[in-house]
């Protein structure tokens, strides 16, 4: 066996999404080379070299390459692909969008969002916005999938002296033209690896009473979520999403406000391990997942909470 | 420019799915199915820009069993002009075989815009738009939020981690649609009628000449973890000390 995990960074700072990779990878077992695509990246390759576990990190720092567009990043880790039997990366926005190109491009098949290696060919994977899981058998050559980032620890960022090797090959998208990118900064932990998360839904109402939501994270040191209603509104922005098609999460605790449980939003965060909800709806889906449910109008018990905390 | 439009039946998504006594796989025996949310919106998108004069035929494709010609019919109804179902029977064909199929119809179709939606919310897959691109060469745009077509290009604004991003592609191109594209249209009962009469080919993979062998079996399907209910507190401070000394997670 011996695997590639592409990794996810910003070509200065390696993303934890890399190390849950990681992870995943030495549950199928043989070497883990990690592959960085990226321009002026070489502060990422060192940071990977670092990392336990990791066999051999090789680079390919080359400004057609400053966007990790899919286009060319597909040739390039499809052309790479055929020493190794299995590629992963993480199942974030990033991987999603490479992994099943790369895919194509070798006729294999993908796996999305794989949560537990059974054996090197058989994955399990929460399909039904996690209502069911499903185990899965693959049985192409390469075996190409993305990681559930909240179903594996993350690997130690250090302990690793893994040797560096460039990759030189250059393959560009011709078609694709990167035109820019609005991309918030936060100095709140990172959402889908807080120990503590407090999301808001639409019962807050706007964009202004978030205040109290930031306000109680703040407090904990949480990372701050929110529901499909609140993205939609306006309140906050899209990648605060948790949900089938936002992200998910599996904190310590996650504080539900004004959140009524739909489906699609359970699917993001019924693997955490205590859930609170704060919903004057009594009747509220989500008080069913909670282990610790209030009750009352979240305008008086955010506010409360945070003061006695 | 005509657009091709993939669309998938799947279950409603207000439906919460049961896991079938025997783990074979879920129960779908008398659950409401629908067209797929993100496929709706990638229609949507579709009759926007015909209605902009960005396009001027909107084709819909499906693959799946006989009955997911109704889901045609549904795209129909909102007001594209015609459909292509491809008649796979009843099982499930894997991603890359649909992929192939939809391939072949863009070949035949040469479609200036290929809309998809970005997930089917049954398998949770989020690729097949992303393999179509790969087997036509074609640039991609998943996870769109926006969508600007100008003469050969389209600019998309696509929801990233963090943020958004925006990418010109020279056409033709994939395009998969995210929940913020748009908000569907609602169909009304004569426009349900008007599409009955909507020109509807069927083919099949065989006819179309695709292997469409799955690489991937589905060993077994089982119900994820119950959570056990929990209690409710009657106060903030009650709370406080739930999570303080019982949790111990605060
Ligand atoms: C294809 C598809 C994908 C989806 N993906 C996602 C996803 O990834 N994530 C997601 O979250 N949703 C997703 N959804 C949407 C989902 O179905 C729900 O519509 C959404 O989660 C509802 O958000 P909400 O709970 O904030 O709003 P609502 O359902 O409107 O609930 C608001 C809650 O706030 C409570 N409330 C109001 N005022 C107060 C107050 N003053 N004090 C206390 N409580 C108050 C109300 O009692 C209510 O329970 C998806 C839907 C579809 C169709
Ligand atoms: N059987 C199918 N027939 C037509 N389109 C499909 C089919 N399966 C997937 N698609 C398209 O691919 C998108 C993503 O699906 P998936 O990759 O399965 O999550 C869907 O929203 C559809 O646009």
């Amino acid at each position: 066996m011996s695997n590639l995990v592409i990794a996810e960074h910003d070509n200065q700072n390696l993303k934890a999404s890399t190390l849950n990779a990681i992870t995943a990878a030495s549950k199928i077992g043989g070497d883990i080379d990690v592959l960085v695509v990226g321009s002026n990246c070489q502060a990422v390759a060192q940071a990977v070299a670092a990392v336990a576990g990791v066999s051999k990190v090789r680079v390919a720092d080359n400004a057609a390459y400053a966007h990790q567009l899919a286009e060319n990043t597909a040739q390039l880790v499809a052309s790479l692909a055929p020493a190794y039997t299995h590629l992963l990366a993480p199942a974030t926005p990033a991987g999603k969008n490479l992994m099943p190109r790369v895919a194509a491009l070798l006729d294999v098949n993908q796996l999305t969002d794989i949560m537990a290696v059974v054996s090197p060919d058989t994955f399990k994977r929460p399909i039904y916005a996690g209502n069911a899981i499903a185990t899965v058998q693959s049985s192409d050559k390469i075996k190409v999938m993305s990681v559930r980032i909240t179903a594996f620890d993350a690997a130690a960022t250090t302990g690793g002296s893994a040797a560096i090797e460039a990759v030189n090959d250059v393959f560009t998208a011709d078609k694709t033209k990167f035109i820019g990118e609005e991309v918030a900064k936060s100095d709140r932990p990172e959402l889908t690896s807080a120990k503590i998360v407090v999301s808001g839904g639409r019962g807050v109402g706007s964009a202004d009473n978030f205040k109290i939501i930031y306000a109680l994270a703040d407090k904990l040191g949480a990372a701050v979520g929110a529901s499909r209603a609140a993205v939609d509104a306006g309140f906050v922005p899209n990648d605060m999403q948790v949900g089938q098609t936002g992200k998910v999460v599996a904190p310590e605790v996650y504080i539900a406000v004004g959140i009524s449980g739909a489906i699609q939003h359970l699917a993001g965060m019924k693997d955490s391990k205590v859930i609170v909800a704060i919903n004057k709806d009594p009747e509220a889906p989500i008080f069913q997942v909670a282990d610790y449910g209030l009750v009352a109008d979240l305008f008086a018990a955010v506010p409360e909470m945070t003061g006695k905390l | 420019m005509k657009i091709l439009v993939a669309v998938k039946r799947v279950i409603d998504y207000s439906v919460k799915v049961r896991v079938k006594a025997d783990n074979s796989n879920v129960d779908l025996t008398n659950v409401k199915m629908s067209l797929n949310p993100f496929c709706e919106i990638a229609v949507e998108e579709a009759l926007r820009l015909r209605e902009a004069g960005k396009a001027t035929e909107i084709v819909v494709v499906s693959i799946g069993p006989k009955a997911a010609q109704d889901q045609i019919r549904t795209a129909l109804a909102m007001g594209a002009d015609r459909g292509i179902f491809i008649d796979a029977g009843d099982t499930d064909l894997n991603s890359l075989s649909i992929a192939k199929l939809l391939a072949k119809v863009v070949q035949a179709e040469q479609p200036g815009l290929v809309l998809l939606g970005k997930q089917a919310i049954d398998s949770d897959n989020n690729q097949t738009g992303q393999m179509l691109a790969a087997l036509c060469a074609y640039p991609q745009a998943t996870f769109a939020s926006k969508v600007v077509v100008d003469g050969d290009t389209a600019t998309v604004t696509r929801e990233i981690d963090g943020g958004l991003q925006t990418l010109q592609l020279t056409l033709p191109a994939v395009v998969t649609a995210d929940l913020r594209l748009n908000e569907p249209r609602y169909v009304k009962l004569p426009d349900i009628m008007k599409a009955k009469k909507k020109p509807l080919a069927v083919t099949s993979p065989s006819e179309m000449g695709v292997n469409v062998a799955n690489t991937i079996t589905l060993v077994r399907v089982d119900a994820p973890a119950e959570r056990s209910a929990g209690i409710k507190v009657d106060s903030v401070d009650a709370l406080i000390d739930a999570l303080k000394n019982k949790a111990k997670v605060i």
